[in-house]
């Protein structure tokens, strides 16, 4: 099977490395090829969390720029940062309630305007999925469900051959047993965005 | 149960290369473990502690490397299989131990892991360690996956053991921090006694011995370059005549550029995971099929010195290349893109290059650096010095760990960080070679690492400096393991003693010796500038435990803060702690009430008084 790498970036805290692990195992339950990579080393200092995931035939575990297939942004500016990642192909799924770094927040630096972000990416990639993962995150039951929500949408695209009932079987399995029901709920709401909510 | 002590073998399992690695030698019978910790190492004495608990796997955290490698060294020449890792820059600790025990060997397994770190993702420099092998004269075993980090990880126990010298497992970052599904295999039962049999001809490091001992490594080295050119970790795949020479992550890279540019008929690669001693007939073989060699490695030009080597003593003058112009450079990680930009390049093939959008039009996004936390004692600790400081000309020598982020503004407390411990022997060299104050910085863990020895020097020597102990009672930065300062009850680990801190710097000598916390703010100013006063050597003990440590053990009482309407927006809380808790909203600071832990810092320092606890509902 011809490879496809999966480009997931975060804030330290927003469970991006949860995210992979369920996104692994469903690849294990699938039977298809995935080996993956991270870089966390500062996280819970604020830093930004990459994750590369490729499935297939290849034995590369990064991505390098402009070869990403799909991106996924936990947050929109860090979506925004890695679009050098993308080519012209990709498919950009992003959650677009902001976390403004500490450095706007005391003001020094401008947050991206949001509409401007989305034109941007949306003219230089093949399509975009923007919404707000954290407040469906909140009406499935916890905002830290952002993660789930986003690998809802990612699996509704089709983009990768794991099956919604693949992914829900993961989350039951690797998520925390007092999480999976909101877990499983954050699911189904992100599996409804449909590809083409901008 | 741990994960990792699953008695399942062939089962499949989803595991970190660092997990793969505590497995493999799980499953080769490890009894006996030491480390210091250190990304990105760090995960593999994190799994193996946990295991300790719960089996009669010996695991200990040692106060630095070279203490780490010396108990592992007796360990093994007890006869027990012992493993010894840290990150790269650990090994530099502990290379004295290290050069010796290369004469003297082991009797049972021993396993040097040195997690080395391209790019610097999380070190101060990106050494490439394999030159520990041809220093010390020890074999190398380097994986290319996770799948085979477990696999070398039980052959370097092994090897070590048929060889009677220790082995070093060489791993990169993208091996210990990448993840995919690992076959496990079978647990073999840990041998926990060992008996030590007094052997001093060969086992007491004097010259007469060690001249005779030198030879046996020599010995040794001829064995295991022996046993390198039939290991089944060394392999070439292909018949082609492009040559391809390549070790760890490398060969993925170049696995998936020979397959992407369809050049399989016309490659052969030659992969070199039992790289030191490189075998040379296997590369004299491997030349004489090839036209065009190409040397794919991160780092150093290691094999490729090796490689040209063998082909002059083969008296082959084909081209073989590697690191230089518009071939590979020595810095940094590699990815797939640029390797099978390079091979093209060199076999003259075409080749467009992936192509990211443009992005001319996208305007700066702000940069997100890692900070020290919503607080962070750290940062109270440091505005506590800048105020007692006041008017001085300083120079802040700082150290390893979570604090050396008080380097960026507006804390901008780091003026020169070497390497663990240095901050308090570099403090001895600035007070002495120039007039400055000089305030060093050192965590509690890093001093007892290489503090000490430092603090001993400047007591003795008579130097002139305050140093400032930051201590939160964990190692934080990299995920809250024990020093030995740390009650360990806190972990509901029994049977281990603590070092005070405070008991240590008065023995040392040192005359002025106050405690702090670092919390209560003009307390702490008031005993930083007496310390400051004080000529000769004076200690600062400032002591809080690490905010995320706290909240890990439930002993974290938060209390949020809010801005009331008093705020007239002098905004000394923004520009001089810069909490991560403060946010402008429009030209309002206020406080994420989820991110303050309540040390009320910035509520002593607001000249307004406008700062306050929020109301409990």
């Amino acid at each position: 099977m011809k490879a496809t790498r999966l480009i997931i970036v975060a804030v330290g805290g927003q469970g991006n490395l949860l995210a992979s692990k369920v996104l692994g195992e469903a690849a294990l339950l699938s039977g298809l090829p995935v080996r993956m990579s991270e870089i966390h080393g500062m996280a819970q200092r604020g830093g930004v969390v990459e994750s590369a995931i490729v499935f297939g035939d290849a034995k590369s575990t990064i991505i390098s720029d402009g070869e990403a297939d799909v991106l996924v942004g936990f947050e929109p500016s860090e979506t925004l940062r890695a679009l050098n990642k993308c080519h012209q192909n990709t498919t950009v799924i992003t959650n677009m309630a902001p976390l403004p770094p500490f450095t706007v927040a005391i003001g020094r630096g401008t947050y991206p305007d949001l509409e401007q972000l989305k034109t941007l990416i949306r003219s230089k990639t093949k399509q975009l999925i923007a919404f707000d993962a954290v407040e469906m995150a909140e009406s499935a039951g916890s905002v830290m469900a952002v993660n789930i929500v986003l690998l809802g949408a990612l699996i509704r695209t089709g983009i990768l051959p794991i099956t919604r009932e693949k992914l829900e079987a993961a989350i039951r399995t690797k998520t925390k047993a007092s999480f999976v029901d909101v877990n499983l709920k954050a699911f189904a709401l992100g599996f409804g965005v449909s590809a083409d909510v901008q | 149960m741990h994960k990792l002590l699953t008695d399942a073998p062939g089962e499949k399992m989803l595991l970190l290369g660092n997990e793969a690695i505590a497995r493999g030698a799980i499953e080769a019978g490890v009894a006996f473990a030491t480390t210091y910790p250190g990304t990105p190492s760090s995960e593999i004495s994190l799994n193996l502690f946990q295991i300790s608990h719960e089996s009669d796997l010996y695991f200990e955290y040692s106060t630095n490397e070279k203490v780490a490698l010396e108990v592992a060294a007796a360990a093994a020449n007890s006869g027990i299989r012992t493993f010894c890792m840290m990150k790269h820059v650990g090994m530099n600790v502990c290379a004295d131990p290290l050069m010796t025990l290369a004469y003297i060997g082991v009797k049972a397994g021993l396993v040097v892991l040195t997690a080395d770190d391209p790019f610097m993702f999380s070190s101060q420099n990106e050494q490439d360690n394999r030159y520990y092998g041809k220093l010390s004269g020890l074999p190398i075993l380097e994986p290319s996956s996770v799948e085979e980090a477990r696999e070398m990880a039980i052959a370097a126990f092994e090897l070590s053991e048929s060889l009677g010298e220790p082995v070093i497992l060489r791993t990169t970052t993208r091996i210990n921090h990448s993840s995919a599904f690992v076959e496990l295999g079978t647990i073999h039962p840990r041998k926990t006694k060992g008996d030590f049999t007094k052997d001093p001809f060969n086992k007491v490091a004097v010259p007469a011995v060690s001249r005779r001992l030198h030879v046996k490594l020599l010995e040794r080295w001829q064995q295991a370059q022996t046993i390198a050119e039939t290991s089944p970790f060394n392999f070439v795949e292909g018949d082609g005549s492009w040559g391809i020479v390549c070790s760890g992550v490398s060969y993925n890279y170049v696995a998936d550029a020979v397959n992407e540019l369809g050049i399989q008929a016309k490659t052969r690669i030659l992969r070199l995971g039992f790289s030191h001693p490189t075998p040379p007939r296997r590369v004299k073989e491997f030349l004489a099929g090839c036209a065009k060699v190409l040397v794919v490695e991160e780092g150093e030009p290691f094999l490729e010195e090796a490689t040209k080597t063998f082909a002059q003593e083969a008296e082959l003058t084909l081209p073989i290349a590697g690191k230089g112009e518009s071939l590979f450079s020595r810095l940094y990680e590699f990815d797939p893109a640029m390797v099978r930009g390079i091979i093209a390049g060199y076999f003259d093939l075409p080749y467009t290059a992936p192509r990211s959008p443009e992005l001319g039009d996208v305007p700066e996004i702000p940069q997100r650096p890692p900070n020290l936390c919503a607080g962070c004692s750290h940062r109270a600790t440091y505005y506590a010095v800048k105020k007692a400081a006041e008017g001085m000309d300083t120079i802040f020598p700082s150290d390893i760990g979570c604090y050396t982020l008080g380097f960026l503004p507006p804390l901008s407390m780091g003026d020169f960080v070497l390497c663990m411990g240095a901050s308090v022997s570099t403090a001895c060299g600035f007070s002495k070679a120039t007039d400055k104050k000089v305030i060093a910085f050192i965590g509690d863990s890093t001093f007892f690492h290489s503090g000490m020895t430092g603090l001993v020097n400047a007591v003795f020597n008579n130097h002139n400096f305050t140093l400032v102990i930051l201590d939160n009672g964990t190692t934080a930065m990299t995920g809250h393991q024990p020093h030995p300062g740390v009650d360990m009850t806190n972990l509901n680990r029994s049977g281990y003693g603590r070092v005070s801190i405070e008991a240590v710097v008065r023995a040392i000598g040192v005359e002025h010796v106050t405690v702090i916390k670092p919390y209560k703010v003009n307390k702490s100013i008031e005993a930083i500038k007496a310390a400051l006063d004080h000529q000769g050597v004076s200690v600062i003990i400032s002591q809080e435990m690490c905010t995320l440590y706290a909240r890990s053990l439930k002993q974290l009482k938060v209390r949020a803060f809010q801005v009331t309407d008093k705020c007239k927006n002098h905004r000394d809380c923004i520009n001089e702690i810069g909490c991560p808790a403060f946010f402008l909203d429009g030209e309002r600071v206020q406080i994420d009430p989820n991110a303050c832990v309540g040390c009320a810092v910035c509520a002593q320092i607001c000249p307004e008084n406008a700062i306050t606890p929020v109301k409990e509902k």
